[in-house]
């Protein structure tokens, strides 16, 4: 299937340069965590999307009647839609963290003369997560 | 701790190869031996053609760069002990992601280019006789950009960018970092002049962020930051611009 | 052959070099300059001072105090007239370095900060943290890319000057990336090529610092002068070299024997205080201080270690605070090279090759007795630095000078007519001779590493800290043999492109000739003063030597040292005193006086 291009690399010719250019592989994200970690949370935008489109699909079931609701709840049910979910919680939750631990960087705050200590930064978003964490909590379970 | 250890070390000349192998090496090693010392034992006692850069010898003139075990270092502060339990080898090959000119050596002519594209140098409307003395500056709007003006060109965040990898167009970390040095200090007037070349998708719209330049950057400058905190100005700059059509000051972020 | 042409063209891409540049382009924008590198200019050794640069900006401070310590710093070996010049023009060019953007370190209320440094009567040293330099060096050349006129060679590798008609007319250079061989002719030719430390096994130099454009000077019938200076400095660190800049004992840094004693105070350069005091113990010269440390060394009070004797410094009272905001590199240094915290530890340090006060023979305006050749910074003799540099004065040295040159080659390069042809005959046959004597030459017997190796151990043996007839002597013969076997060199490397052993070669024959000159000078100058002591004429001597040497190279290749009085305006020599005394006696314009020579 695959079809090899075979190109001759021109001949060295006197006081031509002649670079090496190495391929960039379609696997390179692959060998080492750090990049593989870059692909995940890009990957986790779609995740993210998967929330909303649900999220859609509830809205439109809702305003479809109670009929249509209960059946949007029996296949959010299903054991496809709660793997589905669950996955997509956990690369949410690791886009948050990643991200809250980029913010620092991308938002320095300075402080009298003094940029503020990394975790300062990140803190605080950590801590409205946590708060609004508990306040939903609260809602749902109540 | 071993006192031999195994270089494996990419060769490519042009002249004869098409492209690089490996050669193998074996080279004592010292306690206070990094793997550049490694790499001259190898050209002044066994193969006087191995093709390599340096100068310095102290982390500063930036000409040693290259991936040590896949990883972006300068040669002349990475100690051979640190890889000693690695089964003892070491393999040593050019900086990634930019055609090499021969062994170890890289083009960098295309970087070059690129750095004087954002113009990093500082611009002023007026012109202030030098008889008036310093521009004044305290220490802290000096330490404002501080941070982005200890970049050595040393080409390390190159080769840790995927996004260099993919498009050999963007203009890279180390380079928006000086541009950025130049916009955040509080002598400069020309940051609107660096917002065509920045605030596009050559530019710090290229950057997704992968944060990897940062991270092997042996100075400490932070590019994956100043090109985020770009963004984000370039983000707020576009708002205000429709708040307020007149008036507001591209790019000019400076205590 | 290729050939390219320009108006002025440097030699050279360090702070001189560019500075020299862009002083052209200011001058006269029509003219075409070109800058020849053999590394990217960025990399050049500039970029590793560390501690600041000279020039009085502050109230209590003026010019005639930096002129005096400058002076009797060099042990009135200085001409007299240049360092009133450098003096003069060292503050505006640190201000126009500032106008380019230099993060030069400030006061609270946004004015430059200077610190002391050793030598200084006052404090005038201008610094960017420890990492002056760096600062410099990326401001001019991140500047230098502004100005069009200026077309760069970036490793680009000058073999030859070109001679013609009595006046030098271009180089011929390798370009390292493609091996290619060519002449690049101008109308000006400026050496900016910095200083030698590599003729000696143990120096804070980089590797690229060969003494290229001393020879190529030598060699095209320039005289070099004050070879024999050769400057140590106090506080390297062990095996590799590496400089602790003279910054941290000027924030209070001690030298301490093996017994924790602070040994300095045994050898006329003031009691032991617990802050620094200006001029005094380890703000003494450097020249003393090294010399103080032999001494120890010999009574056995050092302490002994694989790469040689050391003595410590001792930064731990500082605190970590100051440490970090005034010493950060120092640190990063020390922990990344040495793996040493000097905020909990003592720093191992000995007396490491620093600065070549000698070079290429100039007037104040770099000029060389060979028309149409220039030159400026550490490779250039002035002289500003007499027998013993103070820190902090070359890199405004480079600045003033570069500047001085670049405008004076621009004035006269307008005036020239084009290089003539007959210019590329010569440049064809330094091809030849690279080609068949290095490049594709089979059958050498020499390495490289061997000879180099071979002279490196010779001249710090002859040419040390303190030196002596017979061992000058015995180093000059030497030398001659190793001259001989380089002849005899083999190349691994016969590739054309970016050939590096090619470079190294070349260079290893640079560094042997001015090793030469070196020792040549050391043997004819029979006193002692400042960096350049005889143990068998230990006294200075100005009734003969209150003059710089100035050595020729014979057409045979063999050398002529002659003697040129040094130039006296205001200030007669005298005793150099440091310590408490320095304190208060001299004030300088008391010795205004005499005029001599
Ligand atoms: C570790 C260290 C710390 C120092 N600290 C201080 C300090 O705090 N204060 C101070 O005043 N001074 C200091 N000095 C001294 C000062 O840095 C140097 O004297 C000065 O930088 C020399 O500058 P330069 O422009 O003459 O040469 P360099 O910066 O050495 O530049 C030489 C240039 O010439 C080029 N070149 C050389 N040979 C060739 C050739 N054959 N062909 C083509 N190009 C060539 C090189 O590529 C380079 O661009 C220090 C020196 C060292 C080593
Ligand atoms: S040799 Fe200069 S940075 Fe490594």
């Amino acid at each position: 299937m695959r079809q090899e291009i075979v190109k001759a690399a021109p001949a060295y010719t006197e006081f031509h340069p002649r670079w090496y250019r190495a391929p960039v592989s379609v696997y390179w994200w692959l060998g080492q965590w750090r990049y593989l970690k870059f692909i995940l949370r890009e990957l986790s935008s779609l995740f993210v999307a998967s929330f909303v489109v649900i999220t859609l699909l509830q809205v439109r079931a809702l305003r479809n009647g109670p009929e249509a609701y209960s059946r949007f709840q029996h296949w959010l049910q299903s054991p496809w839609m709660i793997a589905l979910n669950l996955v997509s919680f956990l690369f949410v939750v690791f886009h948050t963290i990643t991200w809250f631990n980029l913010a620092p960087r991308a938002m320095p705050i300075w402080v009298r003369g003094k940029r503020l200590p990394e975790f300062l930064v990140a803190a605080p978003n950590y801590a409205i997560w946590l708060v609004a964490s508990v306040v939903i909590a609260w809602f749902v379970l109540r | 701790m071993a006192d031999k250890i195994i270089l494996e070390v990419a060769r490519y000349s042009p002249e004869q190869d098409t492209k690089p192998c490996f050669a193998t090496y074996e080279v004592p090693v010292h306690k206070e031996w990094v793997v550049l010392d490694a790499l001259n034992y190898i050209k002044d006692k066994v193969d006087g053609s191995l093709t390599y850069r340096w100068s310095c010898r102290m982390g500063i003139c930036g000409s040693c760069g290259m991936m040590v075990n896949g990883e972006p270092k300068l040669t002349c502060a990475t100690f051979l002990s640190s890889y000693a339990h690695n089964g003892n080898k070491i393999r040593v090959e050019p900086l990634r992601y930019f055609p090499v000119v021969r062994d170890l050596v890289t083009e960098l002519s295309d970087f070059l280019v690129k750095l004087k594209k954002v113009k990093p140098w500082l611009i002023r409307k007026d012109t202030v006789p030098l008889s008036q003395g310093e521009f004044l500056q305290t220490p802290e709007q000096l330490d404002y950009y501080k941070q982005f003006s200890m970049c050595i060109n040393c080409t390390l965040c190159y080769s840790a960018c995927p996004v260099v990898g993919l498009d050999p167009k963007f203009v890279g970390p180390a380079a928006i970092a000086l541009a950025q040095r130049y916009n955040l200090d509080s002598r400069d007037q020309g940051a609107v002049e660096r917002i065509a070349v920045l605030a596009h998708p050559e530019g710090i719209w290229g950057c997704t962020f992968v944060g990897e330049c940062t991270k092997v950057c042996p100075k400490h400058v932070d590019p994956a930051g100043a090109i985020q905190q770009y963004k984000l100005n370039a983000v707020l700059d576009w708002l205000t611009s429709f708040l307020m059509p007149r008036g507001h000051n591209s790019q000019d972020v400076k205590p | 052959m290729d050939v390219s042409s320009h108006d002025v063209l440097l030699v050279g891409g360090g702070g001189a070099g560019l500075r020299a540049a862009i002083a052209a382009a200011e001058v006269n924008p029509q003219l075409s300059i070109a800058v020849v590198s053999k590394v990217y200019p960025m990399r050049s050794h500039t970029v590793s001072a560390e501690g600041g640069a000279a020039g009085v900006i502050k109230e209590d401070d003026s010019l005639d105090e930096h002129a005096y310590d400058s002076i009797s710093g060099g042990d009135w070996l200085c001409d007299q007239d240049a360092v009133e010049t450098f003096v003069k023009e060292a503050p505006q060019e640190l201000l126009q370095l500032e106008r380019w953007g230099c993060p030069w370190s400030r006061e609270p209320n946004g004015h430059i900060a200077v610190r002391a440094f050793g030598g200084m009567k006052k404090r005038r040293t201008w610094f960017a943290a420890d990492k002056t330099g760096f600062h410099m060096l990326h401001t001019l050349f991140q500047t230098s890319l502004r100005f069009d006129p200026i077309t760069r060679y970036d490793e680009w590798f000058v073999t030859k000057l070109l001679v013609d008609e009595g006046r030098v007319q271009g180089v011929v250079a390798i370009e390292l990336m493609s091996g290619r061989i060519q002449a690049i002719t101008a109308k000006a030719v400026i050496l900016c090529t910095g200083g030698c430390g590599r003729i000696f096994p143990f120096t804070t130099n980089a590797n690229i610092k060969n003494g290229d454009g001393m020879a190529l000077a030598y060699r095209a019938g320039a005289p070099l002068k004050d070879m024999e200076f050769v400057q140590y400095h106090p506080t390297g660190l062990p095996f590799t070299g590496i400089l602790i800049t003279e910054a941290a004992r000027s924030e209070g840094g001690y030298m301490l024997n093996k017994d924790g004693y602070r040994y300095l105070q045994d050898y006329n350069l003031g009691k032991p205080q617990p802050k620094p005091v200006l001029r005094s113990m380890e703000l003494g010269p450097r020249d003393r201080l090294s010399q103080a440390f032999v001494s120890e060394d010999q009574k056995g009070r050092t302490i002994q270690t694989p790469y040689g004797s050391i003595v410590h410094l001792d930064l731990r009272h500082l605190g970590e605070k100051v440490i970090n905001t005034k010493l950060p590199f120092v640190r990063e240094l020390c922990m990344k090279y040495q793996n040493i915290d000097p905020v909990k530890e003592l720093i191992p340090v000995r007396p490491v090759v620093h600065y070549m006060m000698g070079g290429v023979s100039t007037d104040i305006d770099g000029a060389t007795p060979l028309a149409g050749l220039y030159a400026a910074g550490e490779v250039a003799c002035v002289s500003i630095n007499g027998a013993n540099r103070l820190g902090s004065n070359s890199l405004p040295e480079c600045l003033v000078f570069g500047a001085r040159a670049g405008k004076a080659a621009a004035l006269f390069a307008a005036q020239q007519k084009v290089p003539n042809g007959s210019v590329l005959a010569q440049a064809t046959d330094e091809r030849k001779r690279l080609e068949s004597q290095f490049l594709f030459k089979t059958g050498g017997r020499e390495r490289i590493s061997t000879i180099r190796e071979g002279m490196q151990t010779t001249v710090e043996k002859c040419a040390g800290i303190y030196r002596d007839g017979a061992s000058l002597a015995e180093g000059a013969d030497t030398l001659r043999q190793l001259q001989e076997r380089f002849a005899d060199i083999n190349l691994d490397d016969h590739n054309r492109t970016f050939n590096t052993e090619l470079e190294a070669a070349l260079e290893l024959g640079f560094m042997l000739d001015v090793a030469e000159s070196i020792v040549q000078c050391a043997l004819h100058r029979t006193e002692s003063r400042g960096a350049h002591q005889r143990t068998d004429f230990p006294a200075r001597d100005d009734k003969r030597f209150l003059a710089h040497s100035i050595v020729h190279r014979n057409p045979d290749g063999s050398s002529r040292v002659e003697l040129l009085p040094v130039k006296i305006t205001r200030w007669a020599p005298g005793e150099r005193v440091y310590g408490e005394l320095s304190q208060t006696n001299e004030p300088p314009q008391a010795v205004l006086t005499r005029k001599a020579g």
